[in-house]
């Protein structure tokens, strides 16, 4: 994996010259208010930047342009972007599998160095141990906790995705949602603050992702921990949602954040939904129509 | 096709059962036709090797070279895995050590076992000593090689999961590195026990006075006794057979089941 090393710290105050266009404007206000909040902030992202080299020597290529954001504690954030933009890699640097080639990534205030269990990654490939059954996999962050309180949270967390009566199995004897739950539970059941989600629905059917969303609503009300959710999908970022941070395609900013003010649960035929929905796919429409490339 | 499930699956066993059954009986009945239409008086029919079987457990040496030709193959072996399967991880792991140590397993690993027996004697006399060092050399590349392809191949997810929950390197090693390979290892532990057991015979017929490969060369040696070779020849495949399925056994644990094909 590459890793570019030197990241250099840019002052809060830096603006972005080379912008150009009514979405740099938006950037621009929107790098204000990052900085305003960045105190109460849960996840705070300040001028990332990604270059990866490239095939011939000198080739760099850009991934992430100068990308901030912040996320409070308790929010529900998704992430949307064209496939290909750099989403995942934004989410790889704020979880710290991956590190910036300048800018920084402060979580709770506090720079990241590197993945942490106080904060948990729920991966796109799923996860889960193949060789642990159900039980150990939800148990596998307790290391170190006495025997009942693991066995407490273990079956608190099980019986919360909805998989009571499987703590025996493994996983390739459930489906690819049970498997989902399985991780979603081993998540929480480590107590983080924070939950990372890499399209964690993407392998799902269309009836599962619904029915997946609708729960992982419920448990995040329950368990009031802040979610940054990672997804192509710009009606599961409406129907999940406290804010939608949209990407351009790369070299990605954030283009727009689009705030879903829409009451839980929520419905997906109101005209509020469907307007949030088109709203965002108007944005991101723009943003191809500009690209010299379709990439979707 | 509507046929009630229960007696399907009643046929399909069955048949799994007949059809290997009924292609030993052909093999044995064109064998000893074979042997008459030819009129050999050296090579034997399977009743004269039943025979020979039969001779041979009265007079207590079957059981004793079977004994001794599993023990040599216990000890080779055991060596190999407490070497190959450690070694296999770590060069797996450190891509440094992988470097600067493949290059000489790949010189090492084809030269034939056999090739060995004259530096073996040279070493060890006719000792036991002898087959056990062949043993080792024949399965200690296939267990190192396919530890190493076991950990070079771990899905990455696994690690950084792992990483995520913030293991130290012991128990990386321990829960994430090791579990994660067993399947591919256990594989590696399979082909090289085969492996081991076609080495213990070669070794045998020319390194020590006991076991299944000394039978075959003394009973030729000692009277053209071919019934008793064939015998030997016999136990071979079975006591192979029996090793094969024992060692298929681990990969139905439920903690390697996911690494192998679906079923």
């Amino acid at each position: 994996m590459m890793e570019p090393g030197n990241v250099q710290r840019s002052t809060p105050n830096v603006q972005r010259s080379n912008a150009e266009g009514a979405s740099s404007l938006d950037v621009g206000r929107w790098t204000l208010d990052v900085e305003r909040s960045s105190e109460r902030a849960a996840i705070f992202i300040r001028d990332v930047s990604l270059t990866f080299p490239g095939k011939r020597l000198g080739d760099e290529i850009a991934v992430l342009d100068h990308v901030s954001a912040r996320v409070a504690k308790g929010e529900f954030v998704c992430l949307v972007g064209p496939s290909g933009c750099g989403k995942s890699t934004l989410l790889n640097i704020v979880g710290g599998f991956l590190t910036a080639s300048s800018g920084e990534v402060l979580v709770e205030g506090q720079p990241v160095h590197g993945p942490d269990p106080r904060r948990i990654f729920v991966f796109q490939e799923n996860g889960v141990f193949p060789w642990l059954n159900v039980r150990d996999n939800v148990g596998f962050g307790l290391r170190g906790k006495s025997k009942e309180e693991r066995e407490k949270t273990i079956a608190h967390y099980i019986a919360m995705v909805g998989l009571t009566g499987f703590e025996d199995a493994y996983p390739r004897e459930l489906s690819g949602g049970m498997r989902q739950r399985v991780e979603i539970a081993r998540a929480l059941a480590a107590n983080p603050d924070i939950i990372y989600m890499d399209e964690p629905f993407g392998a799902l059917d269309f009836i599962t992702r619904l029915k997946m969303r609708a729960d992982l609503v419920r448990i995040w009300q329950a368990e009031k921990k802040t979610i940054l959710f990672v997804t192509h999908d710009i009606e599961e970022a409406v129907q999940l949602a406290d804010r939608v941070l949209i990407m351009s395609k790369r070299p990605a900013t954030i283009q727009q954040v689009v705030e879903i003010d829409l009451a839980r649960p929520r419905d997906l035929d109101s005209p509020r939904y469907l307007e949030k929905r088109d709203e965002i796919f108007r944005i991101m429409g723009m943003s191809l129509r500009v690209g010299e490339t379709l990439s979707v | 096709m509507p046929r009630p499930a229960l007696r399907t699956a009643h046929a399909t066993t069955l048949l799994s059962f007949a059809l290997p059954v009924g292609v030993g009986v052909m093999f044995l009945l064109g064998w000893h036709a074979a042997v008459r239409i030819s009129g050999s008086d050296l090579f034997p029919t399977p009743v004269e090797v039943g025979r020979g079987l039969l001779e041979l457990a009265r007079q207590g040496l079957l059981l004793k070279y079977v004994v001794a030709s599993l023990f040599r193959v216990s000890w080779g072996f055991a060596l190999a895995v407490a070497v190959g399967v450690p070694a296999g991880l770590l060069l797996g792991w450190y891509s440094r050590g992988f470097q600067a140590f493949n290059p000489m397993i790949q010189i090492f690993r084809p030269i034939s076992p056999i090739a060995w027996i004259p530096v073996a004697i040279l070493w060890f006399g006719v000792t036991d000593a002898a087959p056990i060092f062949l043993i080792f050399l024949a399965s200690v590349f296939p267990i190192t090689v396919s530890s190493i392809a076991a950990v070079q191949n771990m899905q990455p997810v696994y690690l950084r999961a792992a990483q995520n929950f913030g293991l130290s390197r012991g128990e990386l090693f321990r829960q994430v590195i090791l579990r994660a390979s067993l399947p591919q290892i256990i594989t590696g532990i399979r082909i090289a026990l085969g492996v081991a057991w076609l080495v213990v015979v070669a070794a045998e017929m020319i390194a020590v006075n006991s076991g299944l490969g000394y039978l075959i060369i003394d009973a030729r040696n000692a009277g053209k006794r071919y019934d008793l070779v064939v015998a030997g020849m016999v136990m071979i495949g079975v006591i192979g057979l029996v090793l094969d399925l024992l060692v298929r056994q681990l990969e139905k644990f439920d903690e390697v089941r996911w690494g192998y094909a679906r079923r």
